[in-house]
């Protein structure tokens, strides 16, 4: 019995010191190779903000925070930061050791011109939250005060690369942004510095010797392979040309063989602060979409179980409604939309839905969302609801979907941390305009969940904000403006010598200074 | 050469350019019948956009003017040998083009030049026995690499060769990072062209080896090759000197199709490898609804199809002498 005791011990023990060994010191060195999917059209990141973009170029620009994975801010180009009591000043104090890549220093000067001047312009998503921002001002080199019209919630969210980049004032002030050269060769503040972009094969980046964090970054360079195949780029991986395949950038089916690999992990992290909400859009125009027991009755038709597990090999989330869990002020008692055709054909029957078919265009996003599509048209097909498919390319699914010529159909909207940076937009009825399929494409319109919404953005403290998003979300839940589908999760394989990749809420993102390579 | 014929090119030459102007407007407007637009598409990989900066992106790209007054702007600049410039990468499409034409022609050209000659040499080898097993072997092999979809057999080639036995590289045109130079260079690249050119040129090399046989059977059959045989000419002789000669007709017309598509042909053999050649370009342009750039590769492509005629018809003469080069 003993010895049976010893073997159990010693069997216990031995993966955990085989972790400790591998949880050691970082090693400084070594090339990095990722996949960048597609091809990034510039590494500008103030102007570009795409996810290819921020990806690569979030190494090379830098925003005065980070988030962690609980989306807690911090420091970053900011060493410190506080806000008076009613929440309508902040002052960032900026860290003094800090250069741009062509050696000059970052000071507060670049930070007042990046937002209030180059960002004002350039980057619409910023543009929106900028409205609350009264001035913007440097009382000496390394302090910056943003001084609010009135508090704003999500406003201390706002400060990570991708949505607030710091670009370098000597470069763009008195230049035309979108056609100044340095667009194509990016100087920032980052980690690793721009090498050399060979278009269609590969993006290189260097390590920023003057870094302003000691001892970082671990690495010596990264590579970017753009490898337009899918199927191509999982070969790439499994032949160990590749150590990174970031979230999103393989087929969901072949998943399961990559993590499957000797010295493969894979991790879902890294996604919190955009926390992907996968949902049918819903014509609310025309009938039948017109009635909220039909809306219901395709809640309860999709089986949102299955798709999970069949088609995105059980990562993700079933979504409860318009807030991710991820994203602050999620209400856990919201009311579940289970499966239950029977359900749906009651309601449907309570209508006096006469049959009329629907068009269902699906999202021109790879297989995935192909096969979600056909998955979707069965259960539909089920309760008695017949749909005939729309097949186009982005192009043209863009165009459709501006232009409301569409039935039902599928999107994926980031959040962004807070419901007042990704999810009001997609409701209030002042986002209801032609030309966008990013706004509220549904034409949705509700002069109650518009005013919660409104009163939620600038209620002050915290509790206030809370109170006023769970009734929204109950409204919402209960009018179903459209079909909320999944939490989407896209989980990031690399190969398991590679330390600390995700390491933030932005995941690969993020700059990788504080990833390492077991030598 | 006669002055006649000097004549001909020129006039070819100037109906080509006609030609190509017609195809220019023709691109033109059949790209913009295309639904959605250039803005759209980039404001999209954003996940988000207003309509400030939708505007924004549209006057940068000169979208916002009308149509008739775009056409002229373009029309005017090719003229000039100005492509424009491409919305996503906001550099000059004549540039990018010329950045990427090498990749392309050096796979293409390799494709073509291993097809047209394995394909050629099959064929004769399947005609010289005929109705033997050697026949039947090469006829059945051509017969399932021309059916085979491109695609399936290009992912089946980097299965078998880079994944299980790992003798060449899956993707890339170079070792990147590896920095070779000279000689060490030019051994890496042709290991990163092996494949691709393999896939891309066993479809022709099929097409080639079974338009040969038939033509050299048929050819075998008349009456100037009998004499041959029967004057006591070495049948290597009768082979080359006067079938394949007189076979080869039919396969130089082909050959000149294929060497017009050199540019735009390699889509799929470029999107799988990883190729970075104008094929892959253009996919990408097409989707992005990039006007400019997919304008310049449609309009380089158009080009050499129409060049490649001409250079066609002139070896039509040099190796059936009989066939002239006039109106």
């Amino acid at each position: 019995m003993k010895k049976l005791l010893l073997q159990a011990a010693l069997a216990a023990a031995l993966p955990l010191s085989c972790i400790n060994v591998q949880a050691a010191e970082p090693t400084d060195g070594g090339t990095l190779n990722v996949v960048v999917q597609p091809e990034p059209p510039s590494l500008m990141i103030g102007i570009y903000s795409n996810a290819p973009t921020q990806q690569v170029a979030g190494n090379i620009y830098e925003g005065l925070l980070r988030y962690d994975k609980n989306l807690e801010p911090q420091p970053l180009l900011a060493k410190s930061w506080e806000s008076s009591e009613d929440g309508t000043t902040w002052t960032f104090h900026l860290k003094e050791n800090v250069t741009w890549h062509d050696g000059k220093p970052f000071t507060s000067a670049d930070v007042v011109f990046s937002v209030d001047k180059f960002l004002r312009e350039t980057n619409s998503r910023l543009r929106q939250s900028l409205e609350y921002v009264d001035s913007i001002t440097a009382p000496d080199d390394y302090t910056v005060v943003f001084q609010l019209k009135e508090p704003f919630g999500p406003f201390i969210g706002l400060f990570e690369t991708g949505t607030m980049p710091m670009v370098p004032k000597h470069i763009y002030e008195g230049t035309d942004y979108k056609t100044n050269p340095a667009n194509h060769h990016p100087i920032g503040t980052g980690p690793f510095k721009f090498d050399e972009w060979q278009k269609g094969s590969y993006i290189h980046a260097v390590r920023n010797d003057n870094y302003h964090q000691e001892g970082l970054p671990h690495l010596d360079e990264i590579y970017w392979h753009v490898i337009p195949d899918a199927a191509s780029r999982s070969v790439a991986y499994e032949t160990g040309k590749i150590d990174v395949l970031p979230g999103g950038s393989v087929e969901n089916f072949d998943i399961p063989r990559l993590t499957g690999l000797e010295n493969s992990c894979v991790t879902s992290e890294g996604w919190e602060y955009f926390s992907p909400h996968a949902w049918l859009w819903i014509n609310n125009r025309n009938y039948p979409m017109s009635d909220k027991r039909f809306r219901q009755a395709i809640m309860y038709a999709m089986d949102r179980e299955f798709a999970k597990n069949a088609l995105w090999n059980g990562y993700g989330k079933i979504a409860k409604g318009p807030i991710s869990s991820k994203t602050k002020f999620f209400d856990e008692d919201l009311p579940d939309y289970e499966y239950n055709p029977e359900k749906a054909k009651e309601l449907l029957k309570e209508m006096g839905y006469d049959g009329t078919p629907v068009r269902l265009m699906p999202m021109p996003y790879g297989e995935t969302w192909q096969r979600w599509a056909e998955a979707i048209r069965q259960n539909l097909s089920e309760v008695g609801i017949e749909t005939d498919m729309v097949a186009t390319d982005v192009a043209g699914w863009n165009q459709k979907l501006s232009d409301w010529d569409y039935d039902l159909s599928f999107s994926y909207l980031y959040q962004y941390g807070d419901p007042a940076l990704g999810v009001s937009r997609s409701y209030i009825s002042d986002n209801i305009a032609k030309g966008s399929p990013w706004n509220n494409v549904e034409g949705y319109a509700n002069e109650k969940v518009d005013q919660l919404f409104d009163e939620a953005a600038t209620a002050f403290p915290d509790s206030k904000r809370a109170e006023l998003y769970k009734q929204v979300q109950q409204q919402l839940v209960e009018d179903v403006p459209v079909g909320w589908l999944l939490e989407l999760e896209f989980p990031t394989i690399y190969n398991c010598k590679v330390h600390n990749l995700i390491d933030s809420a932005i995941g690969v993102n993020d700059a990788f200074g504080t990833a390492w390579i077991e030598q | 050469m006669s002055i006649q014929t000097l004549f001909y090119i020129a006039g070819r030459l100037i109906k080509g350019l006609l030609v190509l102007f017609v195809i220019a407007i023709f691109n033109f407007f059949l790209i913009r019948a295309a639904p959605g637009d250039p803005a759209k598409v980039m404001a999209g990989e954003a996940g988000a956009a207003d309509e400030v900066f939708l505007q924004q992106l549209r006057e940068q790209f000169g979208l916002d003017q009308p149509l008739y007054y775009q056409l002229w702007v373009y029309i005017s600049n090719l003229v000039q040998f100005d492509m424009g410039q491409t919305y996503r990468q906001q550099m000059p499409v004549f540039d990018l083009i010329m950045d990427r034409l090498p990749a392309t022609l050096l796979l293409t050209g390799t494709a073509f030049v291993l097809s047209l000659g394995l394909g050629v040499l099959v064929g004769v080898i399947a005609a010289s026995n005929h109705r033997k097993w050697i026949d039947s072997a090469i006829s059945v092999a051509a017969l399932v690499f021309y059916a085979t979809p491109l695609f399936w057999l290009a992912l089946m080639a980097v299965l078998l060769f880079s994944v299980f036995l790992g003798w060449l590289p899956a993707f890339g045109m170079e070792t990147v990072g590896a920095n070779y130079t000279g000689w060490d260079r030019v051994v890496d690249i042709a290991e990163h062209l092996v494949l691709p050119a393999m896939t891309l040129g066993l479809f022709f090399t099929a097409v080639y080896a079974r338009m040969t046989r038939t033509s050299m059977i048929e050819t075998g059959r008349a009456d100037f090759v009998k004499t041959a045989k029967a004057k006591g000419m070495s049948p290597a002789r009768v082979t080359f000197r006067h079938t394949l000669r007189n076979a080869l007709l039919p396969v130089v017309t082909l050959a000149g199709l294929q060497a017009g598509q050199m540019i735009g042909g390699a889509v799929l053999t470029e999107t799988v490898f990883a190729w970075p050649g104008i094929g892959r370009l253009m996919f990408e342009a097409l989707f992005q609804r990039d006007y400019n750039l997919l304008l310049g590769v449609f309009f380089i492509s158009s080009a050499m199809v129409v060049l490649f005629n001409l250079v066609t018809d002139i070896i039509y003469c040099l190796v059936d002498p009989r066939i002239e080069l006039t109106k």
